[in-house]
């Protein structure tokens, strides 16, 4: 034996002992739960920052964003500066599930924030809930993502809500005696919030008198409007996406269709006037919030959002801001940061006020909260109604 | 029941035209490439999205766009959009055939096919970015008003509708008159019957495959331009523009692939069934909305029917293959 291979052994013996050292320091960590008391606190953020549904994430990261450099500026969670890593998903399931894995094991976030779209916050909830990291979805609205867990929250309202606010909403201020439904079969959102409309609907007394199925992007519909048209509705519900929806309610008018449509929140975006033009008006949403509502939370929001980004926050961007201060004020109200105290704290939540109005979390983990109606007058959006939680 | 009054069968029928034209002028590229080399250019339908697109970019770069009013662009603007477009297109339909598919022209018919998912793939995503069209949906109503032409027994007559209609039929009479009638035509249909002796005969391939390219992603370019004032347009990597290519690639299989006319009969046969089947059935079942859902289905079912009981399609000839 020469004095190269002793000299590799020792190199590789000291290595050794340094990997199983470092091991044995991870273990005793506990898998990330029990979060440390000084310094930085480290928020998780997973979102699609890329892909088809980029306007989601990057909505709701700056809103994150600000509510921290906002809370930093007075001083922090308990007296700790506030730190947050945003890892991108992509709008992909796997991708979701890794990012949320990447927050807690190797950024050790406190607490997950994330995803807009329901199936990915179903992809990233499994995680949060094994680590026991609490998790609060700004804007999934499918009833099954909170179902995950006992530490998967939610800030923004439930569709079978939404489908009774805007069944409220057509019922009473419309006035609307037969609606007509147009939803997108392809679509789990919308052809729940049809189901959920039409049950509330009937229980008010009113009639369905046509209900018509469209495929998401298949947009020759031509038929279907001539059915609705035929069916002489009081109002059209119609529960899709804004990218759908502009065009439909444009190929609607000039079918001579002249009642009001109604529709959810997935209606929220700049593209929809866009897109409809002229025709957009006179049609009502229901949402999580209105950027012109005069309240001082609402106001100091828009201002400062504007003033650090130029654009007006979309309704994305006031629930990711309202999920940031709930976690806020539970981490301050909390004992510890660890994941069963901060948990406790988040369900604790009660009558606490934000951008998108006062809501508390009640006992399956989901905002009790109230939705407004939007109406568009002249190509912009004015608060129509205020419809109180049931 | 009013739904089925003769004002509504006029109106089902002025839809079930445009819709046929439309997918006509699709099916009619899938057919003329297929009828030349014998595969199926599953990029085809990208060239579709790309067309709407670059109609928006051309129109947007004019500054027709800006007011984002319907029909507030000049009367020459989309005349000349739709040139632009289709020449665009066509430059775009000769570049991939020389880049991705020409160096294949002697492998295995699968590889070639395989390279066109790629392609399809390849253009769907890069559309996607931010520096190319992006990611979110967008319109080019501003172009042209949908204005009500006259009035016929209770039916408004749209422009959109007409227009789609006159300008199918008008360019599936020059592509008839330029496969039929030149020689261009004539060393084209030589090329898909044997494309071996009608090289020996003097036909240069490559020239003609150019051409086929050329002519089938202009006429992509203007359906891509008719479906975006129709139906606004998606991003490019929307499941919408697949499905489009998809239904107007049935068309084309169930008129005859390979057959121009058999691609316009297929291409209104398949909108005969999504417009009007869809629209009477349903009238007839108010009660059973699932009739209704199965809009699509009825349109692939014919496909069905069509390959069990004339495999080579409604006007395509039975060739017996060459050993």
């Amino acid at each position: 034996m020469n004095l190269n291979t002793w000299r590799g052994l020792v190199i590789a013996s000291a290595l050794l002992s340094f990997v199983a050292c470092d091991k044995g320091k991870k273990d005793d960590k506990g898998g990330g739960n029990q979060a440390p008391t000084t310094g930085t606190i480290v928020l998780g953020h997973f979102a699609s920052m890329t892909g088809p549904q980029a306007t989601f994430g990057i909505s709701t990261d700056q809103a994150i964003r600000l509510a921290i450099e906002e809370r930093n500026a007075k001083g922090g969670v308990k007296g700790r500066r506030l730190e947050l890593v945003t890892i991108d998903d992509a709008g992909k399931q796997s991708e979701a599930a890794t990012a949320v894995t990447r927050l807690i094991n190797d950024h050790h976030a406190v607490a997950v924030l994330g995803e807009v779209a329901s199936s990915l916050s179903l992809a990233g909830g499994p995680i949060a809930q094994k680590a026991k990291v609490p998790m609060i979805s700004p804007s999934s609205t499918n009833p099954d993502v909170t179902d995950v867990g006992d530490y998967v929250f939610r800030v923004c309202f439930l569709d079978d809500f939404q489908g009774w606010v805007t069944a409220k909403f057509a019922r009473e201020n419309l006035k609307a005696q037969k609606a007509a439904i147009l939803y997108d079969q392809a679509q789990a959102y919308s052809s729940g919030l049809a189901d959920y409309f039409e049950k509330a609907f009937k229980e008010m007394g009113g009639t369905i008198v046509t209900k018509q199925a469209y495929t998401g992007g298949n947009l020759e519909i031509s038929s279907q409007l001539q059915s609705v048209k035929g069916a002489g509705a009081d109002v059209v519900f119609l529960p899709g996406y804004y990218s759908d929806a502009g065009t439909i309610i444009r190929k609607a008018r000039e079918a001579g269709i002249k009642v009001p449509f109604v529709g959810g929140d997935g209606w929220d975006s700049e593209e929809l006037a866009k897109i409809a033009g002229d025709a957009i008006n006179g049609n009502y949403y229901s949402n999580h919030y209105v950027p012109d509502e005069d309240r001082p939370e609402v106001r100091n929001f828009v201002g400062n959002y504007q003033k650090k980004y130029g654009k007006t926050p979309d309704a994305l961007a006031a629930l990711g801001y309202d999920a940031a201060l709930v976690l806020f004020d539970a981490m301050e109200r909390a004992p510890s940061l660890d994941g069963k105290p901060l948990r406790d704290a988040i369900a604790g939540t009660k009558n606490f006020t934000g951008v998108t109005g006062t809501f508390s979390i009640d006992e399956n983990r989901n905002a009790k909260k109230s939705a407004v109606i939007v109406e568009y007058q002249g190509g912009k959006k004015v608060m129509a109604a205020r419809i109180e939680k049931k | 029941m009013s739904s089925l009054s003769a004002s509504d069968l006029l109106q089902t029928t002025i839809n079930f035209l445009a819709v046929g034209g439309l997918y006509a002028l699709i099916a009619l590229g899938y057919t003329l490439v297929y009828g030349i080399l014998r595969f199926i250019n599953f990029a085809h339908s990208d060239i579709v999205s790309w067309g709407a697109w670059i109609a928006l970019t051309v129109a947007s770069a004019a500054g027709w766009l800006a007011s984002g009013r319907s029909g507030a662009a000049p009367a020459f603007a989309l005349p000349l959009v739709l040139l632009v477009t289709m020449a665009v297109c066509a430059a775009m339909g000769v570049t991939i055939e020389r880049l991705a598919y020409r160096p294949l022209r002697k492998a295995p018919r699968l590889n070639v096919l395989i390279t066109a998912i790629g392609v399809s793939l390849f253009l769907q995503n890069v559309g996607l970015l931010d520096k190319v069209f992006g990611n979110r949906p967008s319109t080019i109503s501003a172009l042209l008003q949908n204005d009500v032409l006259a009035t016929v027994g209770g039916v408004q007559l749209r422009l959109f509708d007409m227009l789609t209609i006159f300008l199918t039929l008008v360019l599936v009479v020059v592509l008839e008159r330029i496969v039929y009638g030149t020689r261009m035509g004539r060393a084209m249909r030589a090329v898909s019957f044997d494309e071996r002796v009608a090289s020996l005969m003097g036909v240069n391939v490559n020239v003609v495959v150019s051409v086929t390219f050329a002519l089938g992603s202009a006429l992509a370019g203007a359906g891509g331009i008719l479906f975006a004032l129709r139906n606004d347009l998606r991003m490019t990597a929307d499941a919408s523009w697949v499905l489009l290519g998809l239904k107007a690639f049935v068309a084309a299989v169930v008129g005859g692939i390979g057959n121009v006319r058999g691609a316009a009969a297929g291409a209104l046969l398949i909108a005969f069934v999504e417009v009007f089947v869809h629209r009477y059935v349903n009238a007839a079942f108010p009660d059973k909305p699932w009739v209704g859902q199965l809009q699509d289905i009825y349109v692939f079912g014919i496909l069905i029917l069509v390959l069990m009981f004339k495999p080579s399609g409604l006007l395509g000839k039975a060739v017996r293959e060459k050993v």
